[in-house]
């Protein structure tokens, strides 16, 4: 099967004063279509780089970012992007964020009301389908983008550590919610984290970055089930690969000697 | 304020069905239109006395009022007030619609920036009434220089404003209506608008205190009515009581163009964050 998301030695390198900081360097990675692929590394390792050139914000300076084979050249709706920060705009109220792309794509008013409505039934908004996002929790912000891409129907959707600013707690029931619509409405996710429970609960495969230059350390396997569950989170096998992962992030060897 | 009290009531052991009430702080004061009708009252009070003491021949406010209602009566007032307040409008009108596109030129396209900025931040050091004389000068002495002058000082105060708005739009805002699918054209309408929509209108605010304050000045050049002329005539036969009224209505226009702004101002911007 072809992939859905490929980067071929794709590097992104920005300019310094009298150097070159290479944030992305020479990067190979394949994502199947409707596979849940999470990102974890330490910072400045180039994870939300990579995020940001599969949307098309960022252009890469070597290599190529191909979605669907093609190559990528800019944004676009059939690529969801969600912001730590949420974005959301301040003056619309829930459903004028989620409908915000529907109007975009030209969808008569009547199915863009439905979808919409779905989309925000999907997170769990619908009692606060008409409040401005300055009366929601973080949580619900997060969830309110979170409508916002799945309204136009992405077929991949990209978070860059979309839970990161919340509370703990919040934070798990919303990892749980997303496995949940992403079990009903399958796409192909990329997500980027600093949290490696959060990159192990969700992925069926993880893979880890290594920072200076920025270059992928190694991939790991998550082999189990979905629907994942608190029983699993707890279970010995977890803990397995969670070690491992932690390993491969924390204890990454200086030198580039993962290639 | 009150979470701090929230939490003295749960430590206290208070007694059940009485929540801590000894410890909600009792308000002292009167509420702020009291004290702002009180703070009027006691103006007056001290301007009749002062008036009745006999400093500088001041009018009392009862001569002022009396004054006034002469003034309305033959339509002077009326005629005086529409014509400034015409003035004003038309100048601040142009101006904050000049500024607007202008500023959004410069936070969008950094040429458009270069090439302006300089000409912005230099005319707005220079006062707008300093260019009076040039403007009798070049646009002779109809209503075009006073309007001119106007225009210049809403135009100055408010481009900035819009300037630093479209500067101020939050980028992910951007980046997330371009992965909706969004093109430069529509970020622009949808997003970079109505985020820099509370600074336009802060801009607007301030354009037109400047706008008002030039007014008088403006008004200086050999008009025939409103109410900076009106003053000035009066200040040759030593006609305090119009000067005063002069006054008192320029204020009292201004305060009340301002809240109107002020208005349209929290009603347009309701969805902002309050920090």
């Amino acid at each position: 099967m072809n992939p859905k998301i490929s980067f071929r030695r794709v590097s992104r390198t920005y300019p310094l004063k009298d150097s070159v900081f290479t944030a992305l360097d020479e990067v190979d990675l394949d994502i199947g279509d409707e596979e849940f692929v999470t990102v974890v590394g330490p910072s400045g390792c180039g994870k939300s780089t990579l995020l940001s050139l599969a949307a098309g914000l960022t252009a890469p300076t070597g290599g190529e970012v191909l979605v669907d084979g093609e190559p990528v050249t800019g944004p676009g709706p059939d690529r969801g992007v969600i912001f730590q920060q949420y974005a959301l705009f301040p003056w619309l109220t829930v459903r004028g964020n989620v409908e915000f792309g529907l109007k975009l794509a030209s969808v008569p008013r009547a199915e863009r009301r439905r979808r919409a409505e779905h989309a925000i039934d999907l997170v769990g908004l619908s009692d606060f389908a008409d409040a401005l996002p300055k009366t929601l929790s973080g949580g619900m912000k997060q969830r309110c983008a979170i409508a916002r891409a799945y309204a136009v129907n992405p077929r991949v959707l990209l978070m860059d550590e979309p839970f990161g600013a919340l509370d703990a707690l919040t934070r798990v029931r919303l990892q749980d919610r997303l496995l949940d619509t992403w079990s009903r409405e399958r796409r192909t996710v990329l997500f980027v984290t600093h949290d490696v429970d959060e990159a192990v609960y969700l992925a069926r495969r993880v893979v880890v970055m290594a920072a200076r230059p920025g270059r992928i350390h190694s991939v790991v396997d998550v082999d189990l089930p979905y629907p994942r569950t608190e029983a699993i989170r707890l279970s010995p096998e977890f803990a397995r690969i969670r070690n491992t992962v932690w390993q491969a992030v924390y204890h990454q060897s200086p030198a580039a000697s993962a290639l | 304020m009150s979470s701090t009290e929230t939490t003295f009531e749960k430590a206290a052991p208070a007694a059940p069905g009485e929540p801590g009430r000894a410890l909600r702080p009792k308000r002292r004061f009167p509420p702020a239109p009291v004290l702002n009708l009180a703070a009027l009252a006691a103006g007056l009070g001290i301007w009749a006395l002062l008036a009745r003491a006999g400093v500088q021949a001041l009018p009392g406010p009862v001569a002022v009022g009396k004054r006034a209602a002469e003034l309305i009566a033959d339509g002077t007032l009326v005629v005086d007030a529409l014509a400034s307040l015409r003035r004003v409008l038309v100048g601040f009108a142009l101006g904050t619609l000049l500024a607007v596109p202008v500023g959004f030129l410069m936070g969008w396209y950094p040429v458009a920036r270069g090439l302006l900025e300089p000409y912005i931040q230099f005319f707005r050091t220079v006062p707008p009434l300093a260019m009076i004389p040039l403007a009798i000068v070049l646009m002779g002495i109809g209503e075009v220089p006073k309007i001119f002058v106007i225009f210049l000082a809403a135009f100055l105060s408010s481009v900035v404003a819009a300037f630093q708005g479209v500067v101020g739009v939050d980028r992910t805002l951007i980046d997330a209506a371009r992965v909706l699918g969004a093109r430069d054209g529509t970020v622009f309408l949808k997003v970079v608008v109505p985020a820099s929509a509370p600074f336009i209108l802060v801009g607007m605010r301030i354009g037109l205190g400047s706008a008002w304050g030039t007014l008088v000045a403006a008004e200086l050049i050999a008009a025939q009515e409103g109410l900076g002329f009106r003053m000035q005539s009066a200040q040759l036969y030593y006609d305090l009581p119009t000067i005063f009224v002069g006054l008192i209505t320029i204020g009292l226009l201004g305060l009340l163009m301002d809240r109107l702004l002020l208005l349209a101002e929290r009603r347009l911007t309701r969805w902002q964050e309050t920090r």
